[in-house]
């Protein structure tokens, strides 16, 4: 081992060396407007403290895959400690870069073992019970929190709202990966539907006075019509190439709305859209002319909170509908048939599965949900303008897909949460989410490519499992 | 459903094809027989895989004519498009190197085969959906079409594992019972013995001449392994260079000296080896 | 005449920025088969480098421009080739022979992070690039109309057909060249054959990381102003530009700058400079859907 050491201290010196070049300058130097011209703020500082950290760091990690778990553990302690430590070092943000290096080192040291314990945890057959109801019980679980969470004593009106926020990027997750998870059509331009669901429900409303769960429909419809009309000449493209071409429409339906003053308003967006109503009653605490209020309707005193219970149930019923819609058709032929095209559509082609066809109505099916995602989000918004529908919003949706497993429902739910849950709980954290979305991106693809949730439960099984078996 | 009597199951007549300069394959006209099991043997790069691929609908021939016999009517194969000639024409084909869904349960490997049925029969899903129909019992009848195919070729045991897990001999059966599982009328198997083992082997030389004898299945085979090829063949067809050189059955073929010579050199040379 | 004429050199202008980033996206792709989709990003960095390397030299006293312009170049060229090696050696490598669509994934990943990396700090802001060639002169006046060449501009076009003549040269004749050809043509048999496959293919981002921040710096020359979000569009027009040519194909990411440089300026000048990225947009999805080899690139045969 310690013959070692000289070459794993060279390969952490050059990492070092490298991290520093990549920051002397983009980091080193900050360029700041003063007003007459740029000049210097100087980072040379919290770059050099970087890059001591990423030294240890990599000398850790070498340590760890060199069977030497105690010295990168005792590593990773250290950094903690310099981390949470009262030093002054430059910036908070080096203190958080520092103790979470540590942290990373000391999961990295502690993995063997956890590993070996969690597999023969699975193992044992207490293990082995425990996890199967898990795998059954931890979905419904799941529904009856989500069910029963306006009720709680949690439900204050910031997490009614981050709960509505997260159903919808559920839905949006769960439409997304009916095109990436089931078929494997990489979908850059999913926003874009999203879009003509909000658009077809702000512009049918304001305009022509339909109410939200006429255009419910309609929306869904209009958004899948785009999808038939777009995807339509585009699926036969390679996996690549379609992934870029539906990066261009998404890009083409956004700068056509940004542009379209006299349908869209362009920038300034469509304002007052009317909220979703209940058997026709609004929720207001007066009635605007000939509607009645929901409280009035229900002999119960006016909250505002009311609307917000009223919207969370609307988005978990859209989601729950996608989820269950998916969840049956990848019982059907269809849904099995985009299984395999994900797998190899030249096979399918040899089985006279028509690829296109089969395609085109997962996009068209993705699309459609994304629709009625879109008019719940201007329902909701009661204002959209195109800046809510970037290519960034995409790759947050498609981040949520591929975190939480390609494919798996149940990963959606957790990958939302996480991606969308925790940068709102923790506020400090905010604006690092977008760098730590793609870092994740990455990451997952490295290191686990299917996702938190890899499982595939099959859609029909021969043999029915054998309790106590692993399948 | 059955071809006319007398009539081949399928007649390739001038088939060539091009890919820029290169002729791949030359002018080559050959038929096959239902119920029987059709060889295209030749050296490496002799085209074979080519006329595979353009009866299979996967290239567009240059110039030729593929007419499938179907029962009622005959079908123009190279007219139709890729998926086409699996879901009319009724062609199945298994691939040199293993194309199964390998994520898939085997199982669902045979389900997914059998598409184009259940679809039908789930209302194009609209039926499925709401539950209603014939569905449920076309996907019954579905699962027992696929058992029938995991008893022959042995891996009924193995149904709920995806198929990527399984050995490579039993891949190869599973992609030919996959195949089967579309209900062909012509069956092209793409070197199925690569890579098999002796006692593999033979027992492919009995699926296949189940599939002839008790499905009635009309195969096209290509194949190096001779031991495969002249034992259950019933007609070889020989291609060199893009170019038919021969044609009969397995002792003719082996006696033409043309096939000889495409395999062991010329006539000049000491045929020792 | 006059106004066209003066379109056309602008065109060319913005066509070289394009074509230059777009010779990374097709190497890559050649060599790999991936859509980096990261390099705009690269691009974006080099234009920073470049701001910083310009700031330096002024405060160095380095008054004169060829000498600023040289170091700079250099300089970016140096150190955006370490994002592109950082990148590859990183974000791409380890997923050689994973799925389909994982280096894709991966790559737009990157570009994210690159992204607000860059933003968290640099800040979120423009930063104005102050000018560092001014000048230039009349080519003819018609219609009391006045043709002008800026410095600025033969400089752009100057330092693009000598780096692209040096790079041609590059792949055609030396031995990196080869191997990269090699590479492209079947991996697995070059590696067999002697060629170190991770050097070269780390080479191919080094090189077409170098590239990009060359087209950075001009574009913070031209244009006076960047932010960290200038790659996003940028990449995705040069990388139109590429598939336009024939991506895998050095003339045709080169042709396919200068096509995509002059739809986008004509666009603007003559319809609505609304929808010139609309245009870039369309022009790539007409072209994937009905000649996706491109103009010069070779069709692909499909191999069952």
């Amino acid at each position: 081992m310690g013959a070692r050491l000289p070459s794993m201290l060279k390969d952490a010196g050059l990492t070092a060396f490298v991290a520093a070049a990549l920051g002397i300058f983009i980091v080193g130097f900050r360029t700041v407007d003063v007003g007459r011209g740029l000049t210097f703020d100087y980072h040379l500082v919290d770059l050099a403290v970087a890059v001591v950290t990423i030294f240890f760091g990599r000398l850790g990690l070498s340590l760890a895959a060199n069977g030497l778990r105690w010295p990168a553990m005792a590593l990773g302690a250290a950094m903690i400690a310099a981390g949470v430590s009262p030093l002054q070092l430059p910036s908070g943000f080096l203190h958080w870069f520092v103790a979470l290096g540590g942290v990373l080192l000391v999961i990295r040291g502690a993995w063997p073992w956890a590993n070996d314990a969690m597999a023969a945890a699975a193992k044992s057959p207490s293990g082995v019970v425990l996890g199967q109801a898990g795998a059954k019980w931890s979905g419904w679980l799941l529904l009856a929190a989500a069910v029963a969470m306006p009720f709680t004593p949690f439900a204050d009106q910031k997490t009614m709202d981050l709960g509505v926020l997260i159903l919808t990027y559920v839905m949006l997750g769960w439409g997304l990966n009916i095109v990436v998870g089931l078929a494997g059509l990489l979908d850059l331009g999913y926003v874009a539907f999203y879009a003509v669901g909000a658009y077809s429900y702000a512009l049918l409303s304001t305009q022509h006075g339909l109410g939200f769960w006429t255009v419910l429909p309609l929306a869904g419809m209009m958004a899948a019509l785009f999808g038939v009309v777009l995807g339509f000449p585009v699926l036969r493209l390679r996996g690549d190439y379609l992934a870029i071409v539906t990066l261009g429409f998404g890009e083409i339906i956004r700068l056509v709305i940004l542009n379209w003053f006299d349908l869209t308003n362009g920038p300034a967006g469509i304002g007052s859209i009317p909220g979703p109503t209940l058997f026709g009653a609004v929720f207001a605490e007066t009635p605007p002319a000939g509607k009645q209020t929901v409280s009035d309707m229900l002999g119960i005193p006016f909250d505002g909170n009311h609307r917000l219970i009223f919207l969370y149930y609307i988005i978990l019923v859209l989601a729950l509908i996608t989820n269950l819609f998916t969840q049956r058709m990848r019982r059907l032929p269809v849904g099995r048939a985009w299984e395999a095209l994900r797998e190899d559509e030249t096979a399918c082609r040899a089985l006279g599965i028509n690829p296109t066809n089969t395609k085109l109505t997962a996009f068209a099916v993705g699309a459609m949900f994304a629709g009625f995602a879109g008019s719940f989000f201007a329902a909701k918004q009661r204002f959209i303008s195109p800046e809510s529908f970037v290519f960034i919003e995409s790759a947050i949706i498609l981040a949520i897909v591929v975190l939480g497993g390609m494919g798996s429902q149940i990963g959606v739910v957790l990958a939302a949460v996480l991606l969308i849950g925790l940068p709102e709980w923790f506020r400090d954290l905010g604006s690092y989410r977008m760098l730590a979305f793609g870092l994740a991106m990455v990451l997952i693809m490295v290191f686990r490519p299917r996702g938190l949730v890899a499982h595939r439960e099959p859609s029909l099984r021969l043999h029915p499992v054998k309790p106590g078996g692993s399948g | 459903m059955s071809v006319p009597q007398g009539l081949p199951l399928i007649d390739v007549e001038h088939l060539t094809m091009r890919f820029g300069g290169l002729v791949a394959v030359d002018d080559v006209s050959f038929s096959a027989q239902p119920r029987e099991i059709t060889a295209i043997i030749g050296p490496n790069g002799a085209g074979k895989t080519t006329v595979f691929n353009c009866i299979t609908g996967f290239y567009k021939p240059t110039v030729g004519r593929l007419t499938l016999r179907g029962g009622e009517r005959d079908y123009l194969l190279e007219r139709m498009l890729g998926h086409e000639v699996g879901q009319r024409a009724k062609v199945a084909r298994t691939f040199q190197n293993i194309r199964l869904f390998p994520g898939m349960t085997v199982l669902e490997n045979l389900m997914v085969a059998q598409h184009n049925k259940l679809m039908r029969a789930s209302g194009w899903s609209v039926f499925g959906l709401l539950g209603i129909g014939a569905h449920r019992r076309a996907e019954e009848a579905g699962v027992e079409l696929a058992r029938g195919w995991l008893e022959r070729i042995a891996l009924i045991d193995d149904a709920d594992r995806p198929a990527g897990e399984l050995p490579y001999g039993a891949q190869r059966r599973l992609e030919i019972a996959r195949a089967m599982c579309t209900e062909p009328r012509l069956l092209c198997l793409d070197e199925p013995a690569a890579g098999l083992n002796p006692h593999e082997s033979a027992e492919l030389n009995q699926l296949l001449a189940s599939i002839r004898d008790r499905d009635g299945v009309g195969v096209l085979l290509i194949e190096h392994d001779m031991s495969v090829v002249m034992k259950i063949s019933d007609h070889i067809v020989v291609l060199d260079y893009g170019r038919k050189i021969a044609e009969g059955s397995p002792a003719e073929v082996q006696d033409d000296p043309a096939v000889i010579r495409a395999y062991l050199g010329t006539d000049d040379e000491a045929i020792d080896g | 005449m006059a106004y066209f004429s003066q379109q056309l050199i602008n065109a060319i202008t913005l066509g070289a920025i394009y074509g230059l980033i777009a010779i990374g996206y097709t190497m890559v792709y050649g060599i790999i088969g991936m859509i980096n989709f990261a390099h705009g990003e690269v691009f974006m960095i080099g234009a920073f480098i470049s701001l910083i390397g310009f700031m330096i030299c002024g405060m160095l006293g380095i008054g004169s421009a060829p000498v600023a312009i040289l170091l700079v170049l250099l300089m970016a060229m140096a150190f955006s080739a370490v994002y592109g090696w950082a990148i590859e050696r990183t974000a791409y490598r380890p997923l050689r022979g994973s799925f389909r669509l994982a280096p894709l994934i991966s790559a737009i990943g990157v570009s994210i992070a690159l992204q607000n990396y860059v933003q968290l700090v640099q800040g979120a802001r423009p930063k104005p690039g102050g000018q560092i060639v001014s000048g230039g002169f009349n080519l003819f006046s018609a219609d009391g109309f006045d043709v002008r060449v800026t410095w600025l501009q033969i400089i752009i076009v100057v330092v693009t057909v000598v780096l692209m003549a040096g790079f041609t040269w590059l792949i055609a004749r030396t031995s990196l060249g080869r191997r990269q050809r090699a590479c492209e043509q079947d991996m697995k048999m070059a590696a067999l054959l002697g060629v170190n496959v991770d050097r070269t293919i780390s080479l191919t981002f080094v090189l077409g990381a170098a590239l990009a921040a060359v087209a950075g710096m001009l574009f913070l020359m031209y244009y006076g102003v960047i932010d960290f979000f200038i790659g996003f569009l940028a990449g995705i027009k040069a990388f139109t530009a590429a598939v336009l040519g024939g991506i895998g194909s050095l003339p045709g990411a080169m042709l396919g700058g200068l096509l995509i440089g002059l739809i986008e300026v004509f666009w603007a000048a003559y319809f609505s400079s609304e929808y010139k990225d609309v245009a870039a947009f369309a022009i790539l999805v007409l072209v994937l859907i009905f000649r996706p080899s491109g103009l010069l690139g070779k069709p692909e045969i499909e191999k069952v």
